[in-house]
């Protein structure tokens, strides 16, 4: 009877070393396999557009949460994009993939384009920023930027990734809806190259 | 003596294994917001008067109209929280009561609907880089006092 007791419990003492060994092994694997393994600092890419209930911030209980549309659903016939929503709003908009009214009321009313670039010079090395009103002008009105925002004047709005970064600015919309300050974004801005080597012959010259 | 040695081990095998199981499954399951970018959280006045916070998907209302829309007809100004919306005025058709007044958009007798957010968020927008930039005051000095 006491042997049995003793084959029982050893038997019992396997199988848990056995689970233990397994459960290291794989705990072995997620956190301390290779030293020398890829991407040791990367980042894990983050799940994209996930159902409200999933999202951390409508309670998955809720009704709303069951009831909302998941977001992956109204963006699979939209361009992707590289941040934020992973949508590129501005093509969808302009393919017709989407087609959000300008009007409250009138579905038919159509939004009054202006098409001027403005071209700010930079100081470091980026390439010069191109401002397309064109683009903007598809969602917003005049007075959502002018006058408080930006004064309509050449020169008169100094502006800086800093203020943008801290929500001023460009970063009233962008960084907040509109697409993010990303290392993906940089050049959606920056996109127009300097005239670097005609100013150094110049020089030279001289 | 021996069979009571065994069981001690267990008991500490056990433990370790559900340790090693809650670390490896449970921790990794508890998952950060992982909400749409632009996302705005309101709960300027929602959980003070004892309903859950708003959640405004920008997302969805970005598909059906211009941000000119609401932000240059309606007067949403460019800043969460920042337009002094209450239900009343809403009920008047005011702001979000605009479009939900079941006409253009489901009428505000849905309050589940808008009033879906988590206890205890606080107005922001999700994803913006203000909010991955700047950390709160309080919790800041909550974390000193802890230490």
């Amino acid at each position: 009877m006491k042997s049995f007791f003793r084959k029982f419990l050893c038997h019992k003492f396997s199988v848990a070393i056995l689970a233990a060994t397994f459960v290291l092994s794989l705990a072995q694997t997620s956190f301390a396999a290779d030293p020398n393994i890829f991407n040791r600092l990367m980042k894990a890419k983050e799940e994209k557009n996930l159902p409200p209930v999933r999202d951390g911030i409508h309670d998955p209980e809720g009704e709303g949460a069951s009831l909302l549309q998941p977001p992956k659903e109204a963006f699979s016939n939209m361009v992707k994009g590289k941040a934020g929503n992973y949508v590129d709003w501005v093509k969808s908009l302009k393919e017709g993939k989407i087609n959000p009214r300008y009007d409250r009321l009138d579905p038919n009313a159509k939004p009054i384009i202006m098409d001027l670039n403005i071209v700010r010079e930079v100081k470091g090395s980026m390439p010069d920023v191109v401002y397309p009103h064109a683009q903007h002008t598809e969602w917003l009105d005049c007075s959502n930027c002018h006058p408080a925002i930006f004064i309509p004047q050449k020169g008169a709005n100094q502006i800086s990734m800093a203020s943008i970064l801290l929500g001023q600015k460009c970063g009233v919309c962008h960084g907040k809806v509109a697409f993010p300050i990303t290392a993906k974004t940089c050049r959606v801005c920056h996109s127009k190259p300097k005239a670097k080597k005609v100013k150094h012959k110049k020089s030279a010259k001289k | 003596m021996t069979a009571y040695i065994y069981k001690i081990r267990m008991g500490g095998i056990g433990s370790l294994l559900l340790i090693l199981l809650l670390v490896l499954f449970g921790v990794g399951n508890i998952s950060p917001v992982h909400a749409e970018y632009g996302d705005l959280v309101l709960n300027e006045n929602a959980e003070a008067e004892g309903m859950p916070p708003v959640i405004f998907p920008h997302w969805f209302h970005r598909i059906r109209f211009r941000c000119k829309v609401c932000h240059a007809d309606l007067g949403f100004k460019f800043k969460a929280g920042g337009s002094g919306i209450d239900m009343l005025k809403i009920i008047d058709g005011q702001y979000c009561g605009a479009c939900h007044n079941g006409e253009i958009a489901w009428s505000v007798e849905n309050c589940n609907l808008c009033h879906s957010g988590k206890d205890g968020l606080r107005t922001h927008v999700h994803g913006s880089t203000l909010n991955k930039l700047i950390v709160p005051v309080k919790d800041k000095s909550k974390n000193k006092k802890a230490k």
